[in-house]
């Protein structure tokens, strides 16, 4: 493979170790004289504790320690802190009720933890575990965001009054009002954006342990961000420094959000390491992961979209209740907020838009930021609107999409967004030309003459990606910074090591930013190895969410990089024995303009670790560089996804015939990854659209779907191949013009599917998930009523 | 109270004594250290945990150790050549970017094979439904189902 590497589908160096068992994921990480922790969890959705006996448990064979909620209190342990301060449309701030380690007299969702047992075998705590007697008084329960505010309902923390975080509002309010009385068309819809289990296949996992010596602590933790996991767990809840742990996130099984953030788990086993003095390992069960992997979505959603004669969009206007689960996670107030309501101008240039967001407490698992967060939501509501109203003013759904896309950039949205680039219709066009959009009407009716119904959807998604920069996200109520780092290191023989702040869980960073550090710096790939994860050898970072690597930690090494040519230069001056400002750098050569003169850039770095040759009075030796980048804007990726399906009409079975997504993710580095990254995601989406449904009794407040027995998720013959393909339009504020291609998939899918579904059944509105039944259901109330 | 347990793993025999509630995942993960069979549930359902007894693929977490007393067990670190050549079926995974944080990699590599054994030339919609006990979250299958169709191929040759 040859130079230049940016753009090719250079294949994975991280797949040797994958595909011969040889990964180290947390749980395969196994330290001398480690113990097992099991977690004693809540069957009640809603209960107080009125005492907890583990007498026995204690005396049981193999216990090392046992602890409860009042040993943490009692050691001053605090609880889990959220990151986003969101404020009321009063003034007042979010309400933020204790998130406690071990439950403190009250547990308030099924699965929420209640005691930890350590044992010396896993068989060994689980037993233990058994033989604790808990006392529970159990009290009604609420889990749907609907019910949360009504009259009368429980309420999850005693002063949270109507269970409400917060309710928050963005836009003009009186000028949307207006623009809706004075409109020809309302479209109207109301809908539940589906509760959603995020399910990698890798279930959280940690190991703690506890060095006397130099009382210090290592956490090997299945994380996306092992910085912010260290300072949220250090500063925020043990009050431990920094200096003395050390986190660690190896291979990790995927993440899709759900490893972003700081669990109970991980800090109650570091915090017990050092009571227990040995190292604890703790490893989900799929089970657990059901019930405490923070959940996505769960909205209730009225949305309605303001037209004239001509279907141009004058105004939208949405309210949505959040269901934010029994606590708040980690990112959780900040997804039905920024990371949603600020995107529903989507492509287009409706020039009014006002959202209120109440967010409520229930008897559920916390919910917060998954594959898309807040961006799938957005994107939902406007592409079922705008599909809707094309159908409900007889445009095709493409004309209405095109009358009104952005086309001047940059382009400023009434909800706080600022487009730098875009090409809508250029991905429009594509997508409708991949999908044979022209053909569909034929194919429609071949399928009726079989006895199916097919049906078109489209949706033209726009996201925001590497959220940024820093002090506007401040002023918003971030309480960390958005930034990522980077750091270069020549070795003396010429070959590299880059760490980096974003983390790669099934991503591909060691490839992808080899390639972009291969191009750079003008040196062989095989000379290249990424470092991630680990708090000891990487400067800082936040990690990997929000399709913020390539471009805000890409960028952070580029930075690095120009340091690096640029001391690079004055070295090769030195040596060369001309002016550095005669000195080019290209292809990993740096030469004197205008002559013969030129040194390679391992030359160079040699003679900065062997500074025999250098100036010394002028220049420290060594060639390792580091940066900070703190972009000044999001990205925003943009693309067209249209779904075919076809309908059985005997058993509303669907069956997705054809999925097209031509996305805009800016420059391109690896296509073979980026489409792997679209490829998953548009799985995610499609899951949530036909498949995947978290299900809550609303009595008893019990997870229904607590296993892979009872909660859908896509597997191989219920997802099509797929058709894939990129326009670009450069990204203007970053050094590589990349915008990011994780979440797009899981944000564009879900109303494509839906758009094709109610066109293929002629109805309005169907809910998500839409099973064979709810589809069946559909079908059979529309005839009745056509009777 | 342990139970012996003898049996044969990638082509060495293996004797312990073990709980009896030991499953066969555990034995190769906590006691031979062979953790590239992963797992990824509790209800028999994602497959990362597939390994090959007596030639069969089986799911590891749903077999207790000592009902494979005797047997013989292949896991992912076991089906390789000599001087860490690769299986084609790992090769086509490779080559395909069959997988992304690769947790369900190796059950699906080990499924796969024995998929192949089963239809040597298998369409993409027979890929499908065999692989039907395997979840991936990462790769929406897409790349998967082709590096099982070329794996297939790989293997004749
Ligand atoms: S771990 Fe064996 S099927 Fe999931
Ligand atoms: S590659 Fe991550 S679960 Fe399949």
């Amino acid at each position: 493979m040859n130079a230049p590497y940016i753009g090719q589908s250079i294949k994975r160096t991280e797949d040797q170790r994958f595909i011969t068992g040889g990964g180290t994921y947390t749980d395969d990480v196994n330290v001398v004289g480690q113990t097992y922790a099991y977690f004693l969890r809540s069957p009640h959705a809603h209960a107080k504790i009125r005492g907890i006996n583990f007498a026995k448990a204690k005396a049981a064979a193999g216990v090392v320690g046992i602890y409860t909620g009042e040993d943490l209190t009692a050691a001053k342990v605090g609880g889990l802190p959220c990151g986003w301060l969101i404020t009321s449309v009063d003034g007042q701030p979010m309400k933020e009720p204790p998130h406690p380690l071990l439950a403190q007299g009250k547990v308030r969702h099924v699965g929420d933890q209640v005691a930890v047992v350590i044992a010396e075998s896993l068989h060994q705590a689980k037993d233990a575990a058994e033989l604790i007697e808990v006392d529970y008084e159990m009290l009604p329960a609420v889990v749907n965001a609907a019910d949360a505010r009504k009259p009368g309902v429980p309420l999850v923390h005693d002063d949270v009054p109507h269970n409400t975080c917060y309710t928050w509002a963005i836009g003009a309010k009186d000028v949307v009002d207006k623009a809706f009385a004075s409109a020809s068309h309302v479209t109207t819809l109301e809908f539940n954006n589906n509760r959603l289990i995020p399910n990698a296949i890798e279930p959280r996992a940690a190991l703690a342990q506890y060095s006397r010596g130099d009382e210090a602590y290592t956490l090997h933790v299945a994380n996306q961000n092992p910085h912010v996991e260290r300072l949220l767990m250090t500063a925020f809840v043990l009050g431990l420094p920094e200096h003395k742990v050390r986190v660690i996130a190896p291979d990790v099984g995927g993440g899709f959000g759900s490893k972003i953030f700081l669990y109970a788990e991980e800090t109650v086993i570091t915090w017990a390491s050092k009571q227990v003095n040995r190292p604890i390992k703790w490893t989900a069960e799929r089970s657990e992961s059901f019930v405490t992997d923070a959940h996505g979505r769960d909205h209730v959603t009225k949305a309605e979209l303001a037209m004239d004669k001509s279907g141009k969009f004058l105004a939208m206007r949405v309210h949505t209740t959040a269901n934010l689960g029994a606590y708040l996670s980690t990112f959780a107030s900040s997804v039905p907020t920024i990371l949603y309501a600020t995107l529903l101008a989507g492509q287009y240039t409706t020039p009014a838009i006002y959202c209120e967001v109440t967010a409520v407490f229930t008897n559920t698992v916390p919910v917060d930021a998954y594959r898309g967060a807040g961006r799938p939501e957005a994107t939902y509501v406007i592409e079922r609107l705008v599909e809707t109203a094309a159908r409900e003013m007889k445009l095709a759904p493409a004309e209405i999409r095109k009358r009104n896309f952005i086309t001047q950039f940059p382009y400023q949205t009434p909800v706080a967004l600022c487009y730098d680039t875009g090409n809508y219709g250029a991905t429009l066009e594509a997508a409708m030309k991949l999908a044979d959009a022209a053909g569909f009407e034929a194919r429609r009716k071949q399928a009726a003459d079989r006895g199916k119904l097919r049906g078109l959807g489209y949706s033209t998604y726009i996201e925001a990606c590497g959220l940024a920069p820093s002090n506007i996200a401040g002023s918003l109520g971030a309480r960390a910074g958005l930034y990522e780092a980077g750091e270069v290191r020549f070795h003396p023989t010429g070959s590299v090591s880059v760490f980096t702040g974003s983390h790669s869980h099934g991503q591909g960073h060691e490839t992808t930013f080899a390639q972009v550090v291969a191009d750079k710096l003008g040196i062989p790939i095989e000379n290249i190895t990424i470092v991630h994860g680990d708090t000891g050898r990487i400067p800082f970072g936040m990690g990997t969410y929000g399709s913020r690597s390539i471009a805000v930690g890409g960028a952070a090494i580029v930075k690095a990089i120009d340091k690096i040519i640029d001391k690079g230069k004055k070295i090769a001056a030195h040596l060369l024995e001309a002016s550095a400002d005669d000195i080019t750098f290209k292809d990993g050569v740096f030469s004197v303009a205008g002559s013969d003169k030129k040194k390679t850039i391992a030359e160079v770095a040699f003679a900065s670790y062997v500074p025999h040759n250098y100036p010394l009075d002028k220049l420290e030796p060594g060639l390792n560089e580091t940066a900070f980048y703190d972009p000044p804007n999001f990205t925003y990726p943009a693309g067209s996804h249209i779904c075919e399906v076809e309908i059985d009409g005997d058993t509303g079975a669907t069956k997705i015939v054809s999925f097209t997504a031509v996305d805009d993710f800016g420059n391109v580095i690896n296509p073979m990854i980026v489409e792997g990254q679209v490829h998953g995601g548009l799985a995610q989406g499609i899951g949530q659209a036909l498949l995947e449904g978290c299900a809550y009794d609303a009595e008893s407040g019990q997870l229904i779907t607590g296993s892979y027995m009872d909660y859908a998720m896509p597997r191989a013959d219920d997802v099509p191949s797929f058709k894939v393909d990129t326009k670009v339009t450069a990204c203007t504020h970053n050094a590589l013009g990349v915008k990011g291609c994780g979440e797009a998939g899981a944000i564009g899918a879900p109303a494509a599917v839906i758009n094709a579904i109610t066109d293929a059944l002629g109805v309005k509105d169907i809910a998500m998930p839409a099973t064979a039944e709810r589809v069946w259901r559909a079908m059979n109330t529309k005839s009745k009523k056509a009777k | 109270m342990t139970i012996p347990v003898s049996l044969t793993v990638n082509g060495k025999a293996v004797g312990v004594d073990i709980d009896p509630r030991t499953l066969l995942s555990q034995l190769l993960r906590d006691h031979l250290h062979l953790t590239g069979t992963h797992i990824g549930c509790d209800t028999g359902q994602c497959g990362a945990c597939t390994v090959h007894v007596d030639g069969r693929a089986v799911k590891a977490c749903n077999i207790f150790a000592a009902q494979v007393d005797g047997a013989a067990v292949t896991t992912i670190e076991g089906i390789g050549g000599a001087n860490g050549a690769l299986h084609p079926m790992q090769a086509a995974f490779r080559e395909h970017h069959g997988l992304q944080c690769g947790f369900c990699t190796p059950g699906m590599i080990m499924n796969a094979i024995e998929l192949v054994q089963k239809h040597p030339n298998p369409s993409e919609d027979t890929v499908r439904a065999e692989l039907d006990g395997n979840l991936c979250r990462c790769t929406g299958y897409h790349n998967i189902v082709k590096a099982v169709i070329a794996g297939a191929a790989n293997m004749k040759g």
